[in-house]
């Protein structure tokens, strides 16, 4: 039976765990810190020498950890992008703008165990010799700002932030940015432009990579809340072991934020690959089943703008067969194992690791018209697809959802959503509004359907009746 | 002065690799570096190469003289680079050709650059049909009020509808309503409903009028432009964003409801308002002027003009503009008077004419002027007006031809130095004849000349002593003005000229750089070109047979001023030549 793996969580809800420094040195915080810092100049095999800040660096490339934030990208590429000889300073910038609907996992860490991020961001920063880092706290998130700062004056107390870190030399100051409240703030690109006092349009890529381009024109890192704390422990037990952790491809752990229509939602954390969405939803570890009498109607995967999985939906996932050999097993939508790649094997994402569970109790044709209004309110407008775009599938669906349907509304909706995604926006906002809107309307067609052609239905007896 | 004329200064691009790549199948060799908006040279984007390669990509936001955004999608085009095999090398067709892997996105021609061997696309299915989806976006909201839109005619959002767009729309839904008639300053109106936010007039009024007066408010399809709160927008480089709006959100309250576009005649001018001289279009018809708009020219004005050069139109349609010859007050004919002043100065004695021409005549005309003041060993100046300079376009020298005066010998390098002497000519008695073109020149109580309302004051130098009193002691004024003023009052003879909008002519700016102007309109009354009525002037009172054309005008001129050697009217182009000064 699967279980919870908590590496993240470890002491997070232990009874007598408090967010404050002593806490958190009375369970062994700061020491990966102090390992890290410890590193020496090594002298490779071949001659060459690796910085101590190089070997950190390759410890996460080994470790093979993947974005926790939601495109599932390795931190260690992503890192290895940055420009480091323009003699410009680097920048990293925690985005701990969790805005994804139904996400609720940075902000467990954040409000329990802020100690454990900032560790993990010193150590990144030393890693890639950043000097000035931000924590980017989304707006509505007031108390994770509040215990962040007192969290920072802590470490700057104790000397972990600050000038001459525990006497190594090195300099680093961290500072916490509060959003104003938009969901487009999550966008890298945006949240820089938002950081840096404009409006949070995102940028074009190319020109603007972070890695090269990012906050004030300088080269910038931006991770997840998750995968920075990660770092702590990567460092702590090296890359090498992380790796072990979940599966090949899909290593460590991820906390799912579990919620909908199951009778213990909530976050749970798991090693990567290590528990099915059956598990997920029906275990007594973690979701304990539906509610009584409901069969189960749809998982949204990985947040909001993942695509929706419909009960009993199969698809083929590639697998090794005991030689080796790679070959295609039909897999039942609830058996697929929560990762990153088997969940892309089957046309959607484990994104922000938010699981939204619906029973059939649910009116699917509201539930994406209540999506789409949010999509359509939280679009920055910037370009064109997706600014008029969003709004148009919401006007539809709030038509749909309020007696104005039309059986052709389905048709309507996907031509609409179509003009969306695939790079035909600056940002992936394109995508996240117009996915829910295609895999709604392809796997539940006929109930928007029969919705429209009710409304229609009704509407010609009404002029009927006139006559 | 060195002889030496240049045209435009562009950068050497022999020294800029070139790279091949392929638009719509056919190979063309571009530059890996193209100058970007802001003049510094950056890498080739796919738009560029299009445009070098004459094909057509449709775009809102892209501004060649903007920084890029990306933001309209319109530009969104297909590509290929050459595939690398796992080695990173090349990988061939059978045929020995490269093989061209193909992205799977779309990408923004207007910032991507290009790399060697790449492919675009414009014309293939999925390209069609992703303008078809970003035009009925833009559409969806759009009020569609063309009959009654300024921009009508010259819209691009029709122009694409029509090349690219498809015949009906989907939408069945209500449209986001916005405001409209906003009254953004003292010379803009802005409808949001007709915006598509592709903020080009934000980017100019910030980046290139240095104003950061213009910004977005609201999210997603509410988005407006908009000032902050109680303060207009209201600096000299406005009514540019009514040029590089590409649709008819902007509009000039000058030009607003005045005449469709297409009605316009548009006429290759140069704004006479200050020694930049801007290249404008001027759009009239049927002899009334309705605009001016800048006409492009890296060498001088790249796209825009200020605003108070654009509106200095106002004065050529004025119903007391000069329209008669008059000889004594009375009323004559052209041939009439300009006999009697070829016999008088052909009479006069050496030494006793003095000419007082202007530095917003032409080169052709200051020219002819100073074939007589040689012939009549007469002494001459010009008036200098100086105004405030800005960083972008405006100089502090608002006479046009300033240099055309000091070229052709009219004045001293300082200008208005031969004043003083030809006031104290006329008190002692030995001056007794003054030929004065386009200046009012009695000594004014207030030195200042406004130009019109509301816009650039030009000052006008007033250290003379030439006074109404004094000009009555002259023998013989003879006057060529536009407007009425005190000196035409005065003067024995006026002869009624031209606007530069009336005639062609060419100045030569601040910079060096000589540039023609066409005739937009036609002369009220009697009113004659300048340079006309010279030549005849000249061959009576020298003997000397000119050209009766502007063109030959010119090429003789250029022969016999070394500062303008070797250039032709022709060779002026629509844009000029940049000569030594």
């Amino acid at each position: 039976m699967a279980q919870e793996y908590k590496l993240i969580l470890k002491h997070a809800d232990e009874s007598g765990y408090t967010p404050d420094i002593e806490c958190y040195l009375r369970h062994g915080g700061y020491n990966d810190l102090k390992k890290a810092l410890a590193f020496q100049t090594k002298t490779l095999a071949d001659g060459k020498t690796q910085s101590p800040q190089e070997q950190l660096r390759q410890e996460v490339m080994t470790s093979n950890l993947r974005g926790r934030g939601g495109a599932g990208f390795s931190c260690g590429l992503k890192w290895s992008f940055v420009d480091r000889k323009s003699g410009k300073p680097i920048y990293l910038i925690c985005n701990a703008d969790e805005s994804e609907p139904g996400t609720f996992k940075d902000r467990q860490i954040i409000h329990k165990d802020p100690h454990q991020l900032i560790e993990g961001m010193i150590i990144s920063c030393y890693a890639n010799d950043v000097k000035l880092a931000y924590i980017y706290i989304r707006g509505e998130m007031p108390e994770g700002a509040k215990i962040l700062n007192q969290a920072l004056k802590e470490a700057r107390a104790k000397n972990f932030l600050g000038k001459n870190i525990l006497g190594t030399g090195y300099d680093l100051e961290i500072y916490v940015h509060r959003g104003a409240g938009a969901y487009i703030c999550g966008e890298e690109t945006g949240l820089i432009e938002s950081l840096e006092g404009k409006r949070p349009y995102p940028r074009i890529k190319p020109p603007y990579f972070p890695a090269v381009l990012g906050l004030w024109m300088c080269p910038t890192i931006v991770n997840n809340v998750e995968t920075l704390c990660n770092v702590k422990h990567i460092v702590g037990m090296g890359g090498l072991e992380f790796a072990k952790l979940g599966t090949p491809n899909n290593t460590g752990t991820r906390i799912v934020s579990l919620s909908g229509h199951v009778k213990r939602p909530g976050y749970y954390e798991i090693e990567v690959g290590k528990a099915t969405l059956r598990e997920l939803l029906y275990d007594k570890n973690f979701g304990g089943g539906l509610r009584e009498g409901r069969q189960l109607k749809a998982i949204i995967p990985g947040g909001s703008s993942s695509k929706v999985l419909k009960a009993g939906e199969k698809f083929k996932l590639k697998k090794k067969d005991a030689e080796g050999k790679e070959i295609l097993v039909e897999t039942d939508m609830l058996d697929l194992p929560y990762d990153f790649d088997s969940l892309a094997q089957a046309g959607t994402m484990s994104g922000s690791s938010a699981i939204i569970v619906m029973d059939d109790s649910v009116d699917i044709v509201n539930a994406l018209a209540n999506l789409s209004e949010f999509y359509a309110h939280e679009s920055c407008g910037q370009c064109t697809p997706c600014r008029e775009g969003s709004l148009w599938m919401n006007k539809t669906l709030h038509r749909l959802t309020h007696g104005e349907g039309r059986a052709q509304d389905a048709e309507y909706l996907v031509k609409i959503a179509d003009n969306i995604p695939g790079g035909r926006t600056i940002c992936a906002f394109g995508e996240a509004c117009s996915w829910p809107v295609q895999s709604f309307v392809a796997k539940f067609k006929d109930e928007f359907i029969a919705k429209g052609a009710a409304d229609e239905e009704r509407h010609s007896k009404e002029v009927t009746g006139h006559n | 002065m060195s002889t030496a004329a240049t045209t435009e200064i562009k950068p050497a691009l022999t020294a800029i690799e070139h790279i091949k790549v392929k638009v719509d199948g056919r190979e063309i060799e571009v530059p890996r570096l193209i100058a970007d908006w802001s003049g510094k040279l950056t890498p080739t984007t796919m738009i560029q190469a299009c445009e070098l390669a004459k094909t057509d990509v449709p775009h809102y936001c892209w501004h060649p003289k903007l920084p890029v955004v990306g933001n309209c999608r319109m530009c969104l085009v297909e590509f290929g680079t050459p595939a690398l095999g796992p080695d990173r090398k090349p990988v061939f067709n059978p045929d020995g050709t490269p093989k061209i892997a193909k992205s799977p996105r779309p990408a923004i021609s207007c910032a991507t650059p290009i790399s060697p061997g790449m492919e675009i696309y414009t014309k293939t299915p999925a390209v069609k049909q992703m303008r078809e989806g970003v035009l009925e976006s833009l559409l969806i909201n759009h009020p569609l009020d063309c009959p009654i839109c300024d921009q009508a005619g010259e819209c691009k959002l029709q122009e694409y509808s029509v090349d690219y767009g498809q015949s009906s729309s989907r939408f069945v839904e209500t449209k986001v309503h916005k405001p409209k008639a906003v009254d953004l300053g003292p010379r803009i109106m802005l409808d949001a409903e007709r915006c598509i936010l592709c903020t080009r007039c934000i980017r100019f009024t910030r980046d290139i009028a240095g104003d950061d007066a213009l910004g977005i408010v609201n999210r997603g399809s509410y988005n407006t432009i908009a000032t902050f709160p109680g303060i207009p927008f209201d600096n000299n480089y406005t009514l540019n964003t009514v040029d590089v709006c590409p649709v008819g959100a902007l509009t000039s309250k000058d030009f607003r409801f005045q005449m469709r576009a297409w009605f316009l005649k548009e006429t290759k001018s140069v704004c006479t308002s200050c020694a930049t001289g801007c290249n404008v279009l001027i759009g009239s018809r049927e002899e009334k002027i309705f605009r001016y708009t800048p006409r492009d020219n890296d060498a001088v004005n790249a796209s825009w003009m200020c605003d108070a050069g654009r509106l200095n139109y106002k004065w050529i349609a004025r119903a007391d503009r000069l329209k008669e010859v008059l000889v004594r007050g009375q009323k004559s004919t052209w041939k009439a008077a300009l006999n009697e002043i070829s016999d008088k100065l052909k009479n006069a004695q050496a030494g006793s004419v003095a000419i007082i021409a202007s530095a917003r005549q032409t080169n052709e005309e200051l020219w002819l002027i100073s074939k007589l003041k040689s012939k009549l060993g007469a002494i001459s100046d010009s008036i200098p007006r100086v105004g405030e300079a800005d960083k972008l376009l405006v100089s502090a020298d608002k006479n046009p031809n300033t240099n055309g005066a000091r070229i052709t010998g009219i004045c001293f390098t300082e200008m208005g130095i031969n004043l003083v002497k030809i006031s104290d000519g006329i008190a002692s008695g030995k001056i007794k004849t003054l030929i004065v073109f386009g200046e009012n020149i009695v000594k004014r109580a207030v030195a200042n000349e406004k130009l019109r309302e509301r816009e650039t004051v030009s000052e006008v130098v007033d250290e003379h002593a030439i006074t109404a009193e004094l000009l009555a002691k002259l023998d013989t004024l003879i006057v060529s003005d536009i407007l009425p003023n005190e000196t035409t009052k005065l003067a024995h003879y006026v002869l009624p000229g031209c606007a530069p909008a009336e005639k062609r002519g060419s100045f030569t700016n601040g910079k060096g750089r000589v540039q023609k102007f066409m005739k937009a309109v036609e002369a009220p009354g009697d009113a004659r070109a300048e340079w006309e009525f010279l030549h005849d002037l000249v061959h009576n009172v020298t003997g000397q047979n000119g050209f009766v054309t502007i063109e030959g005008l010119f090429n003789q001129m250029a022969k016999e001023i070394p500062v303008f050697m070797g250039v032709t009217w022709q060779a002026l182009g629509d844009t000029g030549v940049t000569v030594q000064i």
